[in-house]
């Protein structure tokens, strides 16, 4: 459904995209995940024919991105990073005036935004600049979907969206991969990842990787161990204490645990917790685990720099 | 007036705080103590109340009601002697984009009075422990994000202040900039910082002494991120977190 190729654009001196090339196929909830300044949105707004490239192609549906830009226009919904409604408008009439737009009305494709829309739908005479945030986001979705796009982009949305909202905001580009829908979405969260069917890792306008989470996190090539401490304070000493262990290669804190890789034989939970018990740390756990996208995309980064 | 050198109890007292707007309660009487270099995670969903309780804080705002010191200063009273002794920093980093790294740094200084001497001294000292000697006179605009991270972070806490409040300070940054940060934060509360820090990354309120979940304007759950585990019978605080939210509805 959409085929990028060698694509690059820079801004200046900066080079935001660096020849970048990745299929979404039909109905793929694809995920771009990168921090910010990855090229994230610069990819997303040539796709969505706001911009330009400086060179390589991009098609969606078979049309190209840059000679058939109108039609492509009437096929993407697009819900870009900052909230790009019009807040003097209502809730309705926002709804109304993005229908109108592309010729069409609510009552049409109701039947797309109806599990989200339903949620908003009591503030509905509410300007839509006085909405809450996450109430924003139901919004601005159900307008990207109003005119039944085969493709939707989604801009990071759910960036400084609180734990709960971001669940349920999954759940609904869950729901609307099943009716058929392409989506590609970005975000800065790594744990986010898994909830797509494929993702591609970002960072500087390089692709690190791109495949399935489950794939991605399988490749992971070092030993990883997870080390739990009791006490903040302990956890700060120990990362401090852990960098200077020899065979290690990484130390991160990693929520509740701190997690280290290691290439070496000789280093196991066995006397990764004799060594730091030796140092008078107690109660020290520390086992053997899987690696998780954040694990991968450091690992990737710190590679990349080198 | 109370010097922040002086004073040794906990650097954030908050005794049955209210803030209304109107007929609305945005903050329903919360209370809490931080001591002298704590940690602290402030956590809830969007339109809790956080940004309000914050704002109160930085004495910004006047409560409407309850009993609030920070750095042993009145909430009511002393707002501008809150003001010179706290540091601020939000997920925008506060920077002045079109000065250089120098000149913010001498617009800081400017603000809070701190003597030229120990500015010209200060500056040196910090931009050779954040590595930016050499981007001293460039644009803050042209800088990497992790940068500017560290630098609004040292701007911060560039006058000493006995708190620094962190407003979700490192949403969108990449993941090992992102733990760089968080050594950097442990350092300056290892020194006597408090830090008072908001996020909607589950893992960092992991890396707090204690949190606190505040919904619907009141604080419903404060303890350490052991302890909260424990409580709500889950293995992480973004199980807490989620738990917490559908107790709610």
């Amino acid at each position: 459904m959409i085929k990028v190729s060698n694509l690059e654009k820079s801004y200046g001196e900066v080079k935001a995209l660096k020849g970048i090339s990745l299929e979404v196929e039909k109905g793929e909830l694809f995920g771009l995940i990168g921090p910010d300044g990855a090229g994230k949105t610069t990819l997303m707004r040539i796709l969505v024919t706001l911009l330009l490239p400086d060179s390589g192609s991009a098609t969606m549906d078979g049309l190209n991105v840059v000679d058939d830009f109108r039609k492509i226009r009437k096929m993407v919904g697009y819900m870009p990073g900052r909230f790009s409604l019009y807040p003097d408008l209502t809730v309705e009439e926002n709804l109304q005036f993005f229908a109108t737009v592309f010729g069409g009305t609510i009552a049409a494709n109701y039947h797309l935004i109806k599990d989200i829309y339903i949620q908003i739908e009591p503030f509905k005479n509410r300007p839509a600049g006085k909405l809450s945030g996450g109430m924003k986001q139901k919004l601005a979705l159900s307008c990207a979907l109003i005119h039944a796009p085969k493709v939707l982009i989604l801009d990071e949305p759910t960036t400084g969206v609180d734990a709960v909202s971001r669940k349920e905001f999954w759940e609904m580009l869950n729901k609307l991969r099943h009716q058929g829908i392409t989506i590609l979405v970005s975000t800065p969260y790594m744990d986010e990842a898994n909830l797509c069917d494929r993702v591609a890792l970002i960072q500087n306008g390089t692709i690190l990787s791109i495949d399935s989470p489950k794939n991605i996190t399988k490749s992971f090539a070092k030993k990883l161990f997870g080390v739990k401490v009791e006490t903040t304070a302990q956890r700060f000493e120990c990362v401090g204490l852990l960098k200077e262990l020899d065979g290690i290669d990484s130390v991160f804190s990693f929520g509740e645990s701190i997690h280290i890789t290691s290439n070496q034989k000789d280093i196991n939970e066995v006397n990764v917790k004799e060594y730091l018990n030796n140092k008078g740390h107690q109660g020290i756990l520390v086992e053997k685990i899987e690696a998780s996208i954040e694990d991968v995309f450091m690992e990737l980064m710190q590679n990349e720099a080198n | 007036m109370k010097q922040t050198s002086e004073y040794t109890g906990p650097i954030i007292r908050v005794k049955d705080l209210v803030k209304k707007f109107g007929s609305f309660t945005a903050v329903d009487h919360i209370s809490f103590e931080v001591n002298k270099g704590e940690i602290f995670g402030f956590l809830g969903a969007n339109g809790a109340g956080k940004t309000t309780a914050i704002r109160m804080l930085c004495g910004l705002l006047e409560p409407t009601s309850g009993a609030l010191q920070v750095a042993g200063f009145d909430g009511y009273h002393q707002r501008e002697a809150i003001k010179r002794n706290i540091g601020y920093m939000s997920q925008k980093f506060s920077l002045y984009e079109d000065l250089t790294v120098y000149e913010n740094f001498r617009l800081y200084a400017g603000i809070y009075g701190i003597p030229r001497q120990e500015r010209i001294r200060k500056t040196d000292e910090l931009l050779k422990k954040l590595n930016l000697e050499e981007s001293r006179n460039k644009l803050v605009a042209g800088l990497p994000l992790g940068w500017k991270q560290k630098l609004a972070f040292s701007l911060a806490l560039f006058h000493q202040p006995a708190v620094v409040f962190l407003d979700e300070p490192s949403g969108g940054v990449d993941p090992l900039t992102r733990r760089t940060f968080w050594d950097l934060i442990y350092e300056v509360a290892h020194q006597g910082i408090t830090i008072f820090v908001t996020t909607h990354y589950m893992d960092e309120a992991e890396y707090c002494n204690r949190v606190a979940i505040m919904s619907e304007g009141k604080i419903v759950a404060l303890d350490t991120p052991i302890a909260l585990k424990e409580q709500y019978k889950t293995d992480s605080m973004d199980g807490v977190f989620l738990k917490i939210a559908r107790n709610k509805e």
